[in-house]
């Protein structure tokens, strides 16, 4: 088809140039080697001055660009991975401080009993002591008291004897020595 | 599918307008020649000359060509220079950094491959040299140096010569042209083989330069014919409808003046490619 097509247009063309002079299809020499001149300065000028710039250019700022996507990557990579760490050192010192607090208060409530039982014993300790204490101050109240008795009933005795006395008399006397007693 | 539809085109229009209009002037029109032409004001005759017998007269589609290479030169140099001022394009670079990148990208990157780097200057120019001038051909009053069989057929040898070099260079002198003959051929078809796979290197800058030019000239001569409508119907009325056809087709050669350097170069990048890697 394409074949064809063509055929028939160089047909064509060729049998113009042949009529007119100077077809469609012949090729001027003059124009192809102002082409080739053309092109050829165009390729050297423009690679020096246009496409190496401008390629490089494009390649670096591509390059920036991928540089800058592939760092922030890395830096939320980097940020990840210190929450995780900001997190693992937390729970850990989370874990830190209830462990403190429990030993704290198993230490405390440790002390706390020692402290009561310690006070228990003591306060028992005193009372027994101070028990033995007062009983060893009654036995010598009451040694005295007996001594003193003693001494009051020799007196009273002597007194009575001393005064030669009446029964009613002596009565009165004994009473009055012995409500003195309980006064004192 | 293309090539053959506008050769077709060029085929019938040309044939029609002859026989009705008994003048050859579209052909003036699509052709070189020795001035520039702003009719119906004037003709500017540029001067003849010559060198060791050959014509060098500097013609119309010479100075087209030098006008859209000075063009690329100047809009090139200064997309460079602004890539020294800041990094982020703008504007005027942000444009033509659409072209150069979509040539590197999806025309020289994924034909050529590996290695792709070295042959880019070359595509890259092609491309856009193509590109201004099909693009400088639809200025009224300019000519499209791109339709002339010459212009094409010396850049079709440039891809050839490009071709064959890139080729060379990655497999050897030898190595390539025995890369060329397929594996496992009994050597009693090597004969024929040879001369195919060589008539085969040919075919392909040929039908580069034939694509280019058909395509580039078809689009001209069938807005002339519409034009000439009005001429050979010899009634003002057609007019009506000869212009918006013209019009469509003057929009459509736009797409076809991207779309020809698009396929020139991609098609130039498929031959190096191919050339370049020979191992399928």
């Amino acid at each position: 088809m394409i074949a064809n097509s063509t055929f028939a247009f160089l047909a064509l063309v060729v049998s113009e140039s042949e009529s007119g002079g100077g077809g469609l299809l012949s090729v001027n020499g003059g124009l192809a080697f102002w082409t080739s001149l053309t092109f050829i300065l165009l390729l050297i000028l423009l690679t020096r001055f246009a496409w190496k710039p401008i390629l490089s250019a494009l390649k670096q700022r591509e390059d920036a660009i991928k540089d800058s996507l592939e760092q922030a990557e890395k830096a939320k990579d980097e940020a990840k991975q210190i929450l995780a760490q900001n997190q693992n050192s937390l729970s850990k010192a989370e874990d830190e401080s209830k462990k403190i607090i429990e030993q704290s208060r198993l230490f405390a409530q440790n002390l706390k009993d020692q402290m009561i039982k310690d006070s228990k014993e003591e306060a028992k300790k005193l009372i027994e002591e101070a028990a033995a204490e007062i009983d060893r101050k009654k036995n010598a109240a009451f040694d005295e008291l007996k001594n003193q008795i003693a001494e009051i009933s020799v007196q009273a005795a002597e007194k009575i004897l001393k005064e030669n006395l009446d029964a009613e008399k002596n009565r009165k006397i004994v009473d009055k020595y012995i409500n003195e007693i309980s006064k004192n | 599918m293309i090539d053959s539809t506008s050769t077709q085109i060029i085929v019938d229009s040309l044939k029609t307008t002859k026989a009705a209009s008994g003048s050859d002037w579209i052909l003036h029109h699509v052709m070189d020649g020795n001035y520039l032409d702003f009719s119906p004001f004037f003709k500017l005759y540029l001067p003849h000359f010559e060198l060791f017998g050959l014509d060098l007269s500097i013609t119309r589609h010479v100075i087209f060509m030098w006008l859209g290479s000075l063009l690329l030169f100047i809009v090139m140099t200064r997309v460079a220079k602004a890539y020294k001022s800041s990094m982020v394009p703008k504007g005027f670079t942000n444009f033509w950094e659409i072209f150069i990148v979509f040539v590197r990208d999806e025309i020289a990157k994924p034909t050529i491959g590996k290695g792709f780097e070295k042959f880019l200057p070359y595509l890259l120019t092609a491309f856009f040299f193509i590109l201004f001038g099909n693009f400088l051909g639809l200025v009224p009053f300019s000519a499209t140096f791109t339709s002339n069989i010459a212009v094409t057929a010396v850049m079709a040898i440039f891809s050839f010569i490009v071709t064959q070099y890139g080729g060379m260079r990655s497999n050897g002198a030898f190595g390539y042209f025995k890369g060329l003959i397929p594996h496992g051929v009994p050597i009693l078809l090597l004969p024929i083989m040879i001369v195919v796979e060589f008539l085969g290197l040919l075919t392909k800058p040929f039908a580069l330069a034939i694509r280019l030019f058909a395509n580039m000239t078809a689009g001209h001569i069938v807005v002339y014919a519409l034009i000439s409508l009005i001429f050979v119907m010899q009634n003002v009325a057609w007019a009506g409808l000869a212009i918006p056809m013209a019009l469509f087709i003057y929009s459509l050669e736009i797409l076809v003046a991207l779309l020809q350097a698009y396929i020139f170069t991609i098609l130039s990048g498929l031959f190096i490619g191919m050339a370049v890697h020979q191992e399928h």
